[in-house]
C-alpha cells in the first residue's frame, strides 16, 4: 500500500480539511462523507445524526469508524437472529402466496376471508414443519435411526459449510474479504482427491495424507491471493473472484486428462477414492455423517484459539482492524495478509476434503457445489466469530437438508430456501432496516433527536467536529 | 442582529450535552465560547444552526423567538457557520462551492455562475480575502479554503458567523490573518461566535468570553482575565500552565542522524539531507508547520518509510534498513502523530492496546500462546499508574477520550526500557488537564536519562518542553537553536529563514533580548 499519496508535502498546496495523514482508504471514505454533507448542508436540510456529538467526538467508536464491510461482517448478534426470523416470516408469506389452495380460497376472499387465512397458514406451516422434519427430527419415523436421520443429514451438509465459513471469517478478521472459498475448496478437493485415488497407502496414513493434501491445496490457492495482494497491492476481492474462475476451469481441464479420469472412460469424473482415503462414518453405515464433522468441530476450536488466544491471531486481528497501527507496532502487514489467506485457504481446503472424501467419494467438477459462496453467507451470519460461524453453518445445513424433504413432502420448491437464505443476507447487510422493523435503538445512541426517527449512524462533520 | 439563546438543553438519551445554556450575542461583538473537548460547545452550535432540535429552551433573533428546522432556516435568519472540517466539494471551483445549494439560474435552468463570481469578488475585495472565484478548492491552501467558507456565509447575508475551532488547522501566520479578518467583520457590524480551546487566541479577539464545562455555562470572563484563571475555569480545577522543568543535564550523545534523505514517490525529497544529534537526558523539539517533513522523519527513524538514505544510529547501531519490530526492540519508544490511526486499534480493548507492540514478548506470550492474565495484570497496573479514565480494561480503546487514548499510547511506550523516545504531536486534541500530565511524564523520561525527540507544530508546546529546538522547512533543517529562543525567531525559521539570519533579524527588531 502506498501511504504517501495523500500526504501533504508542501504547505502551500497540501493540507485540505484534514491536514493529518490518514490511510488512503480512510481518507477516501472521509472525503465521501464530507462530500455528502457538503451537498446536504448547502441545500439546507440535514437530518440530525443519531450519535450524540459528544460521544461520537470521543474518537473512533467502532460504529463510526468501521468501514461498511466491517460493520456488516461483525454486526450485532440480535440483528443476525432477527434477520433469520424476519426471513422465515417473509419466506412463509411467499409460500402461502404461491400455494394452490390459497389461490383458490382467495377467489372468494371477501365472502369468507378465514378460508384464505387458514389455507395460507396451512401452506406455510406445513412447509416449515416439513423443513424441520427433514432437517432436525422426523417424528413420523418408525425407528430411532429414521427419526434422527435428518439431523445427521444436516450435520453432514453443515461440515463443508463450517470449514469454508471459518476460512472466510478468519480472512475477514484480518481485513480481507475472501470471496475465493469456492476456488479454494475446488483446489483442495482436487489435491485431496488425487492423493485419494492415485496413491494406495495403509489405513490411517492415507486419510491423513488426503486431509493434508486438501489443506495444502487450499492454502496454496488462498496464499497466492495473499501474496499478490501483499506484493502488488491488487485487491483481494478481484483476485479471489478471478481465482474462482481459474479453479473451476482448471478442475474441468484436469478431469479431461487421463491422470484424473477413470481408466477407459472419457467422462469428466475421477475414479472412486480408495476406501482407506475416505472419512469413516461417524455413527455407523446407516448414516452419511462422517468423521469430517469432528474435523470441522476441531477446526472451529482451533480458529477460536488462533484468533483469541495466540500471537498470530493478535497480529491478524490488528492488521484487520487497523493496518496502520499494526504496522507502527511492528507487525509485518504483508506477512499477515499472506498468512491469513493461506490459513483461510487451508480451512476451505478442509471443506473440499469433506466433500471429496466424505460425501462424494469421487472428484467431479461439481464437487464444491455452491458451498464456497454459501460460506460467505455463513461467515456473515456468524459475524465472523468461530462459534457464530459454526452455528450459522449448521443452520444453513439444516436449510439445505430440510429443503429437499420439504420439496418431496409438500411440493414447495427448494428454491424458497434459497430465497430465505438470500433474505437473511439482505437483512444483515441492512441493520437499520431490521432495527426499524423491530423498533430497536440504534447502536451508540439511545434516542435520536427528532423523535427517534433517524437511524443513520453516519457521523456528520457536525459530530466529528466535536473531536477537536 | 442580536442573537439570544435561552435555557438551551440538549439531551441524547441519558447524556446531557447542553444543560440550560444562556448566551447573548450582541451585534458587532466577538463572543468566544471556551471549553474543553466534549464540553458541549459544538452541540450548542449545532442546535443554533438547526442541525439539532433543542430538548428545551428557545432561540431569539432580534428578540423574536425562532425555530430552525435545518441549516436552511438558520441561514435564512442570517446565521452562517464555518465548520471545523470544511464543507467544500474539493473538485469544484470556489464559485461553484459558493453557489451550491443556492444556485442562480438563467433561462432553461442553466447555471448562472457570473452573478456568484461578482459577489465573491466584491466580498473578497471588501475584506481583502484575495480569493479567485475560479480556483479549484482542492488546490487552495487550508487558510484560503477557510475564507471560502466565510464567503459562503457572507454571500447568504449572514449577520452572525459561527466559527468552530477555526484555528485548529491553520499555521501561526494564517491564524494571525484570520484574527485580522475577524476584526474587520466585527468592524462591519457582524457578530462572531468564536469556538476555541486556545486561550491565547480567545484572549486576543474576544469581547466577551463564555466558559462551558460539561454542558453548563460555568461563567463569563473578561478577555483581560489572566490565562491561568481562564484555564482553571475551563478545566474546573487549578492547572499550572508552566512546567517546573529542571535544566537539562545532557549526557553522552547516543542518537545520531546523518545526511538523512527521504524520497517521496513523486521523486521529491520530503526530508532533505538532515543531520542532528540527541544526547541522553535532553529534549530536542522539532518545530515546523505541518507537512514539512516531520512525519517522514519520524517514520524513517521507526523503519516505516521506504526510499531512505543516510544514516541513523542509536548507541552506535545502525537503525536504517531495520524492520519496525527491530527498531522497537532496539529500545525506541514512539508516539505517532495520529493516535487513532497509527497509535491504537480502536476496536481492540485498552488491555490489548497496552501491549500492542509487546504482544509476543514475555510475559504476555509463551510461544504462540498469549497469556490473558498477564495482559490483564499489565492493564490494571498501567490504568492505575496513568490514571486512564476507562470503564474497564476490556473497553474498546476507541471509546476513550483523546486524552485518555494518548495516555494509553504513552503508558505502552514507557512500559519498556527506552534508549530513545520519540513523540509526534504528543498533546494534539488532548484536554488541558491531560496535557499537564503527559508533559510531566515526558520530562520525567528525560530526567531518567533517555534522549527525547518531540515533534510538534504548536509553538507553546515546543517552547514548554524543548532543551533545544530544530526547525524544519520543506524537509530541510533551518538550524538548531536553544530552547529559550523567542517566538519571533521560531516564526521566521518556520517560514524558511535559516537560524543565523532569523536570530540576527529578531535581534535587530527587539534590540537583542534573547
Amino acid at each position: 500500500m502506498n501511504r504517501q499519496d495523500d500526504r501533504p508535502v508542501d504547505p502551500a498546496t497540501g493540507g485540505g480539511a484534514h491536514p493529518t495523514r490518514r490511510d488512503a482508504k480512510d481518507a477516501a471514505r472521509q472525503d465521501e462523507i464530507r462530500l455528502e454533507t457538503a451537498a446536504e448542508t448547502a441545500g439546507g436540510e440535514v437530518p440530525p445524526p443519531a450519535v450524540p456529538a459528544t460521544t461520537a467526538g470521543l474518537g473512533v467508536g467502532p460504529g463510526a469508524e468501521a468501514p461498511l464491510m466491517q460493520r456488516i461482517m461483525t454486526g450485532n448478534a440480535l440483528v443476525a437472529f432477527l434477520s433469520v426470523v424476519l426471513s422465515l416470516i417473509l419466506g412463509g408469506l411467499l409460500i402461502a402466496v404461491t400455494d394452490q389452495e390459497v389461490a383458490s380460497a382467495s377467489s372468494y376472499f371477501f365472502s369468507r376471508p378465514q378460508d384464505t387465512i387458514a389455507a395460507a397458514w396451512t401452506a406455510a406451516s406445513s412447509a416449515y414443519i416439513a423443513l424441520f422434519q427433514g432437517s432436525v427430527f422426523n417424528f413420523e419415523g418408525d425407528t430411532f435411526t429414521r427419526m434422527i436421520y435428518p439431523l445427521t443429514q444436516t450435520l453432514t451438509v453443515a461440515t463443508p459449510l463450517i470449514c469454508a465459513g471459518l476460512g472466510v471469517a478468519l480472512a475477514f478478521r484480518a481485513g480481507l474479504f475472501n470471496i475465493g472459498a469456492q476456488g479454494q475448496i475446488l483446489i483442495g478437493a482436487t489435491f485431496a482427491g488425487w492423493v485419494g485415488f492415485t496413491l494406495h497407502l495403509p489405513v490411517g496414513i492415507h486419510l491423513l495424507l488426503v486431509i493434508l493434501a486438501g489443506m495444502v491445496g487450499g492454502a496454496l490457492w488462498g496464499g497466492l491471493v495473499g501474496l499478490l495482494k501483499a506484493r502488488t497491492g491488487a485487491h483481494e476481492v478481484i483476485l479471489t473472484i478471478m481465482f474462482n474462475y481459474i479453479a473451476t476451469n482448471l478442475v474441468l481441464y484436469f478431469l479431461s486428462t487421463p491422470a484424473f479420469q477413470r481408466p477407459g472412460s472419457t467422462n469428466p469424473i475421477s475414479p472412486q477414492l480408495d476406501a482407506t482415503a475416505v472419512y469413516p462414518p461417524l455413527l455407523g453405515a446407516s448414516f452419511r455423517l462422517h468423521w469430517g464433522f469432528v474435523v470441522a468441530v476441531l477446526a472451529t476450536v482451533f480458529v477460536w484459539w488462533l484468533l483469541n488466544r495466540s500471537t498470530v491471531g493478535f497480529e491478524l486481528r490488528a492488521v484487520g482492524a487497523n493496518p496502520s497501527a499494526a504496522r507502527t507496532a511492528g507487525v509485518n502487514v504483508s506477512k499477515g495478509y499472506i498468512l491469513a489467506m493461506a490459513i483461510a485457504g487451508a480451512l476451505a481446503g478442509l471443506a473440499g476434503v469433506a466433500q471429496v472424501s466424505g460425501t462424494e467419494k469421487v472428484l467431479t467438477s461439481g464437487v464444491a457445489a455452491s458451498f464456497g459462496f454459501d460460506a460467505i453467507t455463513v461467515a456473515l451470519l456468524g459475524r465472523s466469530s468461530p462459534w457464530g460461524t459454526f452455528a450459522a453453518g449448521i443452520l444453513f445445513g439444516a436449510f439445505r437438508a430440510g429443503g429437499v424433504a420439504m420439496q418431496a413432502s409438500t411440493g414447495t420448491s427448494i428454491d424458497i430456501v434459497l430465497v430465505v437464505q438470500s433474505l437473511i443476507v439482505l437483512f444483515i447487510a441492512a441493520p437499520p432496516l431490521v432495527r426499524a422493523l423491530f423498533r430497536l435503538p440504534a447502536p451508540g445512541a439511545t434516542r435520536a433527536g427528532k423523535g427517534g426517527s433517524s437511524t443513520s449512524t453516519t457521523p456528520t462533520p457536525a459530530s466529528t467536529g466535536a473531536a477537536a | 442582529m442580536k442573537l439570544e439563546l435561552i435555557g438551551i438543553t440538549k439531551r441524547f438519551g441519558s447524556l446531557v450535552a447542553n444543560d440550560h445554556i444562556d448566551l447573548v450575542v450582541e451585534p458587532g461583538q466577538v463572543h468566544s465560547l471556551l471549553g474543553e473537548n466534549g464540553a458541549g460547545k459544538s452541540t450548542l452550535m449545532n442546535v443554533l444552526y438547526g442541525l439539532y432540535d433543542p430538548t428545551e429552551g428557545e432561540i431569539l433573533v432580534n428578540d423574536k423567538p425562532v425555530t430552525f428546522k435545518g441549516p436552511g432556516d438558520a441561514m435564512a435568519a442570517g446565521i452562517g457557520m464555518v465548520h471545523q472540517h470544511f464543507m467544500l466539494v474539493p473538485v469544484f471551483t470556489v464559485a461553484e462551492n459558493v453557489a451550491l445549494g443556492n444556485e442562480a439560474t438563467k433561462a432553461g435552468g442553466m447555471l448562472d455562475l457570473q452573478e456568484t463570481r461578482t459577489r465573491i469578488r466584491r466580498i473578497s475585495d471588501q475584506y481583502g480575502f484575495d480569493v479567485d472565484p475560479d480556483a479549484v478548492v482542492e488546490d487552495l491552501p487550508v487558510g484560503v479554503q477557510q475564507r471560502v467558507e466565510i464567503i459562503k456565509a457572507l454571500v447568504r447575508d449572514a449577520e452572525v458567523l459561527i466559527l468552530d475551532e477555526p484555528t485548529a488547522v491553520l499555521t501561526p501566520k494564517e491564524t494571525d490573518e484570520l484574527l485580522g479578518i475577524m476584526a474587520q467583520l466585527k468592524a462591519d457590524g457582524k457578530s462572531i461566535v468564536f469556538i476555541s480551546h486556545k486561550l491565547r487566541e480567545v484572549k486576543a479577539v474576544s469581547d466577551v468570553i463564555t466558559v462551558v464545562r460539561r454542558g453548563k455555562v460555568v461563567g463569563t470572563a473578561d478577555p483581560s482575565a489572566p490565562t491561568t484563571e481562564l484555564a482553571s475555569l475551563m478545566v474546573g480545577r487549578s492547572v499550572s500552565l508552566t512546567l517546573d522543568k529542571k535544566p537539562a543535564t545532557p549526557g553522552e550523545v547516543t542518537f545520531r542522524v546523518q545526511d538523512l534523505t527521504v524520497q517521496a514517490p513523486n521523486g521529491q525529497h520530503v526530508v532533505d539531507g538532515l543531520s542532528f544529534e540527541v544526547a541522553e537526558g535532553e529534549i530536542l523539539a522539532i518545530a515546523g508547520v505541518q507537512g514539512n517533513g516531520q512525519t517522514e522523519l519520524t517514520e524513517a527513524i521507526m523503519g516505516l518509510q521506504d526510499h531512505v538514505t543516510g544514516s541513523i544510529t542509536l548507541n552506535g547501531n545502525q537503525l536504517l534498513g531495520r524492520s519496525v519490530k527491530e527498531v522497537i526492540r532496539a529500545g525506541v519508544g514512539f508516539v505517532p502523530e495520529d493516535r487513532s490511526v497509527e497509535g491504537l486499534v480502536g476496536t481492540f480493548s485498552v488491555a490489548e492496546n497496552l501491549i500492542l507492540n509487546r504482544y509476543d514478548d514475555a510475559p504476555f506470550a509463551r510461544g504462540l500462546s498469549m497469556s490473558q492474565s498477564a495482559m490483564e495484570q499489565n492493564a490494571q497496573a498501567k490504568i492505575a499508574e496513568y490514571d486512564v479514565r476507562t470503564q474497564s480494561a476490556q473497553s474498546a480503546a476507541g471509546t476513550l477520550s483523546g486524552g485518555n487514548q494518548q495516555k494509553v499510547v504513552m503508558a505502552r511506550e514507557f512500559s519498556r526500557p527506552l534508549k530513545l523516545f520519540i513523540a509526534s504531536q504528543p498533546t494534539r486534541g488532548v484536554d488541558v488537564g491531560s496535557i499537564e500530565f503527559l508533559h510531566r511524564r515526558i520530562v520525567a523520561e528525560r530526567d531518567g536519562g533517555t534522549p527525547v525527540i518531540i515533534v510538534s507544530t504548536e509553538l507553546d508546546e515546543v517552547l514548554e518542553l524543548a532543551d533545544r529546538i530544530a526547525v524544519l522547512y520543506r524537509g530541510r533543517l533551518m538550524g538548531i537553536v536553544p530552547g529559550t529562543v523567542s517566538r519571533d525567531v521560531l516564526g521566521l525559521m518556520m517560514a524558511g529563514m535559516p537560524a543565523d539570519e532569523a536570530l540576527a533579524q529578531a535581534h535587530d527588531v527587539q534590540g537583542g533580548d534573547l
